[in-house]
């Protein structure tokens, strides 16, 4: 049995010794935020924030995420709430099929809580772990840029 | 010359034709009655009305296209003209997925064809369905029809409102064939379309809400993983036990297992992949000398004319001859491929993020040795789709491994290395070109032959099924070289392979290999990736021997003004008159049309030269006719121009004798955000002309201005894909 803080609330979740945080999560847990793309850490489709940092949730086992607070897109806020990051993404129209954005947004919210104010090279960096597909790289970073500005009000 | 190369080609009867054809080119598997008028898009074969639309009491529209959603945002554009034409508020609007047997046939959703098929289509009908409303409604108030006018669905007359689509919508109005006389409106009366309508599926993707077929949870769920053969060509020999709690499901040389979760299935498929025995062979050619293989297995292969000139012409004084490769390219989906299966009885039904619901059900069917209405598919999003990728063999898996498991739902997934490695690849090409010229440097003759493997093998479009699986269960179907589509339909390897450009003497032949140690199929652009660089290179050098500007020297070979007009606005939009040279930097600039009868796209590309080649910003002129959503067709050329500029500077499937290799992300490399180039788009908007299509336009023209900046930059013409260090030495 692992507990942990999932989007700011306790749970516990029972699977076998070495399975991955991201099978518990898509899997007993039931979220949807958190996508296998590699299982590899190449392409950041899985990313969630475990005590503020971006880690691969596809390699991580669940028992390492004991008494830690893990935060997945959901966790960031909803339709009723967006996060500035999701406000932006939807006012730029920053994506395609989408697949990466789970992942790039808890990157995006841990480099905006680090650094309110990246530059365009700063955002690139944080975000070279993940892999977008369909091109929206150019709109992604202005979503970024645009939420930075949103959260500096 | 514009546009009428397909149908002369198409008239030589050289290329391979599918079994059916629809008057895009695309293969339906409803057949179309000659007896009929021909009504827009694919209304023509789809002609009832309740088809395409539905009203609700509760004041909605369902509009039912056959085309899918694959992350270029069709619904949300659909939802637009269905929205204009009928006058009703875009909130009023539900997309409904496509799905067998109720949705029309659209064929597939590919070659930059929804907006042309399905708007069109769609246009129409919500059209007729609005003539047909007013007009009852005219009868059964006595108000004239001429007095009524719609707003937002409410039908209003000089009194007031007397009716509305919500009123009707029991009357079964919509159970009549849509009419040839059915007019849509005026430009100048549409007000949805030309609006950047925000897409519909972005919120839910934005906020981790289930959505694509990877998220569907049923109850009982089982789980299934693939154990594949050890080498392209394997036979299973021996397996071992199924660990406990864990069925194997094996029919010849497939072979999966089911568990009652993803991570129990993931490490009973690790666990026997190293316990298998299989028996293997050595099928792949040597990579290190694909260029001869393709030449080679080229002479045993089928050549054909695509389309020959003969036209009075200034004396040859020069021929320059060229060769260009490419390598295979892998659709690279940052998701894998994923599918749901559940049997009742002798039937299936199948959640699928297939691209052409009724070609995916002909082939399962077909692969099941099964009746067609024994297959029920139903479209459900997955990841970004560039072609036809895996989602229709994980389809067909999902449904063999159900097989094992009456009643009870299998969700299958692939691996990473099942997605780079199984899926079908896009074929290397290899293009011998002979150019000559006049005195004064004019291009007065082409011949060239177009060497690859067919660029569809997609399913339904052949008696013998091409899923992948097919052709691996114990009762085998063989393996079919793959096809290339005619070129009414755009053509396969040579699409983009007749220069646009006014050229007296031509000679375009292709020669499709008939033998195919690796599958292959449609990835964005087809034959065009090879096709645009190669014509463009040349173009390129022939104007640099004329001593003339390559934007001047192409102005004066084209004729269509529309051509002429994005390729000057490329050159204006990057400054092409007044740019200046860096150490190591350079510029390049080249322009398609795509299929030589779709949207135009000029482009002019940046590159640094540094340890290896980075591309640092590019420059899109667009037309693509009418424009409904403005932003979407924007992101759609802009994401193409990004794709061209990772297949020019980095991918390349790689294999040994028995394998792909390039099955990671290590080994097939694409551009990460801290190498992507920025990307400026102006799109050249023509309301009053048709849709041409915007998903596949950019693409091909990014990878020659890539290559023409090299050679600004270096001095090397590049002649293989990628443009390595490796390649440019």
């Amino acid at each position: 049995m692992t507990n942990f803080l999932l989007n700011g609330a306790e749970v516990s979740v029972e699977v076998p010794d070495g399975t991955s945080l991201l099978h518990a999560l898509r899997g007993p847990l039931g979220l949807s935020g958190p996508r296998f793309g590699c299982g590899d850490e190449k392409c950041g489709s899985c990313m969630v924030l475990v005590d503020g940092v971006p880690s691969f949730a596809c390699t991580l086992g669940t028992e390492a995420v004991s008494g830690k607070q893990v935060t997945t897109s959901e966790g960031l806020g909803d339709m009723a709430a967006p996060h500035p990051l999701q406000a932006a993404f939807l006012a730029e129209q920053a994506g395609q099929c989408g697949w990466c954005l789970s992942g790039i947004l808890v990157s995006a919210s841990a480099l905006l809580a680090a650094n309110p104010d990246p530059s365009e090279d700063e955002i690139r960096l944080a975000l070279d772990p993940h892999l977008c597909r369909c091109g929206s790289h150019n709109r992604i970073i202005r979503a970024v840029r645009r939420a930075a500005q949103e959260m500096r009000v | 010359m514009t546009g009428s190369d397909g149908r002369s080609a198409a008239g030589r009867g050289g290329l391979n034709q599918p079994p059916v054809t629809s008057s895009s080119g695309f293969a339906h598997t409803t057949p179309v009655d000659p007896n009929k008028p021909k009504l827009p898009g694919s209304l023509n074969v789809n002609r009832r009305l309740s088809q395409w639309l539905r009203f609700n009491a509760d004041g909605t529209v369902e509009v039912h296209p056959g085309k899918v959603e694959i992350g270029q945002g069709i619904l949300t554009t659909l939802g637009q003209i269905a929205a204009d034409e009928l006058d009703v508020d875009f909130a009023r609007i539900r997309m409904v997925a496509a799905s067998t047997p109720a949705s029309p046939d659209e064929g597939v959703t590919s070659g930059s064809l929804s907006t042309q098929d399905s708007g069109s289509a769609i246009r129409h009908a919500a059209a007729d369905a609005r003539r047909i409303f007013l007009s009852v409604t005219s009868q059964r108030t006595g108000v004239p029809i001429e007095s009524l006018v719609v707003r937002d669905g409410a039908f209003l007359g000089p009194q007031g409102e007397v009716g509305s689509y919500w009123q009707l919508a029991s009357a079964e109005l919509l159970e009549v064939d849509a009419s040839p006389d059915a007019r849509p409106k005026a430009i100048e009366a549409r007000r949805q379309v030309g609006i950047s309508t925000p897409r519909l599926d972005l919120p839910e993707k934005v906020f981790g809400v289930a959505r694509y077929v990877h998220d569907m949870r049923l109850p009982g769920m089982l789980h299934a993983r693939i154990i594949r053969p050890a080498a392209r060509a394997a036979t299973l020999m021996a397996t071992p036990d199924a660990p406990e709690g864990v069925q194997l499901v094996r029919d010849g040389n497939f072979l999966a297992v089911l568990a009652p979760t993803e991570w129990q299935a993931e490490a009973a498929a690790a666990r026997i992949a190293t316990r298998a025995m299989w028996s293997v062979r050595d099928t792949l050619p040597e990579q290190a000398q694909h260029a001869e293989y393709l030449r080679e297995a080229g002479a045993r292969g089928e050549r054909t004319g695509v389309l020959a000139r003969d036209e009075a012409a200034p004396a040859v004084a020069r021929t320059e001859k060229r060769s260009f490769f490419r390598p295979f390219l892998a659709h690279a989906s940052i998701g894998t491929s994923c599918a749901v299966a559940q049997w009742a009885g002798d039937a299936v039904t199948i959640w699928s993020h297939t691209q052409g619901p009724y070609n995916l059900r002909a082939d399962v069917s077909r692969t099941l040795r099964t009746t067609e209405d024994k297959v029920l598919i139903h479209h459900m999003e997955g990841a970004g789709c560039y072609g036809h990728n895996g989602a229709d063999d994980v389809a067909l898996e999902a449904a063999l491994i159900a097989r094992a498991v009456p009643g009870v739902p299998v969700r299958l997934l692939w691996s990473r290395a099942e997605e780079l490695g199984w899926g079908p690849f896009s074929s290397a090409m290899l293009v011998d070109i002979e150019a000559d010229v006049a005195a004064d440097g004019t291009l007065v003759g082409w011949r060239s032959n177009i060497i690859s493997n067919g660029h569809s093998g997609r399913p339904g479009r052949s008696p013998i099924p091409t899923l992948l699986a097919a052709s691996q269960l114990e009762d085998a179907f063989p393996v079919v070289p793959s096809i290339n589509p005619p070129m009414a339909g755009g053509g396969g390897a040579p699409r983009n392979g007749i220069p646009y450009y006014r050229i007296p003497k031509l000679d375009v032949q292709t020669t499709r290999l008939l033998e195919m140690p690796i599958r292959s199929s449609a990835l964005r652009g087809l034959g065009a990736t090879l096709n645009v660089w190669s014509i463009e290179s040349v173009l390129d050098e022939l104007a640099a021997a004329a001593r003339e500007d390559p934007v001047a020297y192409r102005l004066r070979h084209l004729e269509d003004p529309r051509a002429k007009a994005v390729l000057q606005k490329a050159a204006d939009m990057c400054g092409w008159a007044t740019r200046t040279k860096g150490e190591g930097w350079g510029m390049g600039i080249a322009f398609a049309r795509y299929k030589n009868t779709g949207a135009y796209a000029a482009i002019a590309a940046e590159i640094e030269a540094k340890e290896r080649v980075y591309c640092r910003r590019l420059w899109v002129a667009g037309d693509a006719g009418e424009i409904v959503n403005p932003d979407g067709v924007v992101n759609q050329f802009e994401g193409g121009a990004i794709h061209g500029a990772s297949v020019a500077l980095l991918e390349q499937v790689t294999f040994d004798r028995r394998n792909i290799t390039s099955d990671n992300w290590d080994g097939y490399r694409v551009l990460r955000f801290s190498e992507v180039p920025t990307v400026e788009v102006a799109m050249l908007n023509h309301p009053e002309a048709p849709f041409l299509g915007a998903g596949e336009a950019s693409m091909a023209p990014t990878i020659a201005a890539i290559a023409a900046a090299i050679h600004d930059a270096l001095g090397i013409r590049p002649h293989a894909l990628p443009f390595t260090p490796e390649n440019l030495a």
